[in-house]
């Protein structure tokens, strides 16, 4: 079996979904091993401007680093949404920052919406895991590892300091979906 | 014992085979987007005694470079375009005076400053090329995260081997993408370190050729004390504008590359499904990548095509393209820029084969969806 599964990470210069996308693919190919590339697309600025992280994941080796046809995405922000939240195949899922995508893109998938940044400034206690947030709604969404991998690819990645707080994050971001699932 | 993995970056991936290599020097002057490779050597390599300097601008780089490859030591550079354009004069001083050396290209698009978040292919005729004079290259195009540590790895053997600087180009795409990485154990590449001379200090020369067209390179600074020199030169390394001599010399240096069994040791190239093809696509870095992917998408059409992929680029794989032209009805040539290998693939063809050619400079990356169209179209 060689299934491609190819995933996008979009949103703002800065917000962490390089990290995002580093995350998922360290979940995948050093966690589970499995095949995982992962690559991105960056303006010229520091901060701002629209930024992709993309993760291809399959059970045999990967040619083709970018994606295809998206089989999920996320948006962070209007201009990454305008921009990014393109090629979702028919049957795929986008998920959206509500706060900031207002303009909804249209297409032949499903959109699941919740505040992403607001949750992990109110629920979890910075906004500045908004990024851990989106990673575990992504895999609560996607299923493409098990919830387990991808919390364990988080704490591999953060300073002992803020495991507690990624933790929560990535399990907020987790049941947020799920329960959106029901 | 299982071999330590990791989730790696393309330019983490070239400092680490570069250390693996044994490379003790390191002088760059950062540009996006290779600047990870300096990044991960700053701290690498003062742990192993080794050095790195960040210079005042990519020349001084380069000079920093040949000093620290003459005096001894394994050395690299990193850079883009830009910054390798500005290395061209001492990459010409290092291939007269013979001076083993590693130059590292993670190539966006051109000329001048482009487009420095985007990937492109545009330097590869500039590696060949780019400094004044003729003289010999070599240069190699790895195309995933383990390649670039195995390549690097082997633009430091070939360079030892060779005495002369060795580049290695990828693009952005490569460059930047993360993959799993096995690392190799220590012994399991090949390492080669330059020839130590065995002539005494007093009757050594520089660049007598009369044992090896590879003449043994001493350290500078050890009891052997010699001449270097961009101009023509004699064995013992001083100037001469003797003709016989002159012509030998520059004979010498593009032979030592270029002559059958220095091909052979030099040449790599990747072929899939090219035995029964009646199209091959020519590809290297991301590009081969994509076309591999396009490849497996005809295939399962009953279309029979093919991938060529030079992992060494110069010396341009000749005899091989020679042989595939007579097989297969078209050699689709694609590559991240308005047709620059196209040029040599035609120049060997010779017209035996249809050449046709995808190029992109638009800073995004040439798609299966293209490439499957171009065959399609060439058969």
């Amino acid at each position: 079996m060689t299934k491609r599964y190819e995933i996008r990470f979009s949103g703002a210069g800065g917000q962490g979904l390089i990290t995002a996308g580093i995350i998922l693919a360290e979940a995948a190919s050093i966690v589970e091993g499995k095949y995982a590339v992962q690559s991105q697309s960056y303006g010229p600025e520091a901060r701002g401007g629209a930024s992709k992280s993309e993760v291809i994941i399959s059970d045999s080796p990967i040619d083709y680093p970018k994606a295809t046809v998206v089989d999920a995405c996320l948006a962070m922000t209007q201009e990454a949404a305008d921009k990014y939240a393109n090629g979702i195949k028919d049957g795929g899922v986008l998920l959206l920052d509500s706060d900031f995508v207002k303009n909804e893109p249209k297409g032949n998938f499903k959109t699941y919406k919740f505040p992403i940044t607001r949750t992990a400034k109110e629920e979890v206690g910075r906004e500045i895991v908004a990024n851990v947030v989106a990673l575990g709604a992504m895999i609560a969404l996607t299923d493409v590892v098990a919830r387990e991998s991808g919390e364990k690819a988080v704490l591999a990645k953060v300073p002992e300091a803020f495991l507690d707080l990624n933790k929560k994050a990535y399990s907020t971001g987790y049941d947020k979906v799920k329960d959106l699932l029901k | 014992m299982a071999k330590k993995v990791a989730l790696l970056q393309g330019n983490d991936a070239c400092a680490q085979g570069a250390l693996y290599a044994g490379c003790m020097f390191f002088g760059g002057y950062p540009i996006t987007p290779s600047t990870e490779i300096a990044e991960v050597l700053s701290i690498e390599l003062p742990k192993r005694g080794g050095k790195f300097i960040q210079m005042e601008d990519e020349i001084g780089a380069m000079a920093s470079v040949i000093g620290a490859s003459l005096a001894g030591s394994k050395s690299l550079t990193a850079s883009s375009g830009p910054g390798v354009s500005l290395k061209q004069e001492l990459i010409g001083y290092a291939c007269i005076a013979e001076i083993p050396c590693v130059i590292i290209n993670v190539m966006r698009g051109g000329p001048s400053t482009g487009m420095p978040t985007g990937p492109g292919q545009s330097d590869v005729q500039q590696a060949r090329w780019g400094t004044h004079g003729d003289h010999a290259t070599i240069a190699v195009a790895p195309a995933s995260v383990q390649e670039i540590f195995s390549e690097t790895v082997r633009a430091f053997n070939l360079a030892e081997k060779y005495r002369m600087p060795v580049q290695v180009l990828y693009d952005e795409i490569v460059g930047h993408m993360r993959e799993r990485i096995e690392f190799p154990e220590a012994g399991e590449l090949e390492v080669i370190d330059r020839t130590a001379p065995t002539d005494s200090p007093e009757d050594y020369k520089p660049f007598d050729a009369s044992k090896s067209d590879v003449p043994p390179l001493a350290a500078f600074g050890s009891d052997y004390k010699f001449h270097v020199t961009g101009l023509n030169k004699a064995a013992d390394g001083f100037p001469t504008t003797k003709a016989e001599l002159v012509d030998a010399e520059e004979r010498r240096q593009i032979s030592k590359v270029e002559k059958p069994e220095a091909r052979a040791d030099i040449e790599s190239n990747e072929e899939y499904l090219t035995d029964d093809a009646e199209v091959v696509i020519f590809a290297y870095g991301s590009t081969s990548r994509s076309a591999r992917y396009a490849v497996n998408e005809l295939r399962k059409e009953g279309i029979k095509a093919g991938l060529f992929r030079p992992i060494t680029l110069w010396p341009f794989p000749e005899n091989r393209i020679a042989e595939l032209a007579k097989q297969v009805k078209a050699i689709v040539v694609a590559e991240m820029n308005l047709g620059q290998m196209l040029l040599e693939v035609e120049r060997v063809a010779k017209g035996t084969c249809a050449t046709p050619f995808i190029g992109r400079v638009d800073g995004e990356p040439i798609n299966p969806g293209q490439l499957i169209a171009q065959v399609k179209e060439a058969l």
